[in-house]
């Protein structure tokens, strides 16, 4: 049985999550993976170790679907975000949605992949030819409405 | 009163442990907690504004109270997706 959201160290499963959320009313089904990249600001990455408060992590990706939901009712949503060691080209984190029409399922996509990286506690760890660092993004703060409103406008562009 | 403190990425890497136990003055917060910290690992300073904080498992700030036997969580800003 697939969960609408996970934390997980095993490999992600899109095609599971499309079955998850498609059904009869849905014409739309938009799938995003978030891949590990070979580059990030000037340097070769050769691999990233992601790093998650696990419990903290899956109320959070919760609470980002039930968000999505208040703004897009319509929408059924799935995400599941892996940790532990990841290569090149593996994917990091899946979100499917899916909707009557499709501007709702990429709008609800697109807000989804913009929250997590706003609040959910998870933290890339780059290795990269020459070193390794902790990447640091976004100070975690679900009730801070200019960021809530930022992920919005993201999805509505 | 004690508490179990989790640390994350590079909090983790400058405490050297992702739990630690440590006592807190009884009607303390967050913040003392962390007042605490910082004089013990001055990396720590660092973070200051950037950071966040959950207790319990649950988004808190640093006025928050905490009591007996509660897991603190600091959190440095985020990097998943």
């Amino acid at each position: 049985m697939t969960a609408t959201t996970a934390i997980t160290p095993a490999v992600l499963d899109l095609q599971a999550l499309v079955r998850l959320v498609e059904g009869p009313g849905h014409g739309a089904v938009v799938a995003f993976l978030g891949l590990v990249r070979d580059h990030n600001v000037g340097r070769r990455v050769t691999h990233l170790v992601y790093e998650s408060y696990d419990v903290l992590a899956l109320k959070a990706l919760d609470r980002i679907v039930q968000e999505a939901a208040e703004h897009w009712p319509s929408v059924r949503m799935a995400v599941h975000h892996r940790t532990g060691r990841l290569e090149i080209g593996e994917a990091s984190v899946a979100i499917v949605t899916a909707s009557a029409h499709r501007a709702d399922a990429f709008s609800a996509s697109r807000y989804a992949i913009e929250r997590i990286k706003q609040i959910v506690p998870i933290w890339k760890h780059e290795y990269f030819e020459g070193g390794d660092a902790w990447i640091e993004g976004a100070t975690a703060d679900p009730d801070n409405v200019d960021a809530r409103a930022h992920a919005m406008r993201m999805a509505c562009a | 009163m004690r508490v179990t403190v989790r640390l994350f990425a590079r909090l983790r890497d400058l405490g050297g442990a992702g739990e630690l136990s440590r006592e807190v003055p009884p009607g303390g917060t967050v913040a003392d907690l962390w007042t605490g910290l910082v004089r013990e690992f001055p990396g720590f300073a660092a973070y200051g504004q950037s950071l966040s904080c959950a207790v319990n498992a649950e988004y808190a700030k640093f006025h928050t109270p905490i009591a007996d036997g509660d897991e603190v969580a600091f959190l440095p800003p985020v990097s998943g997706g």
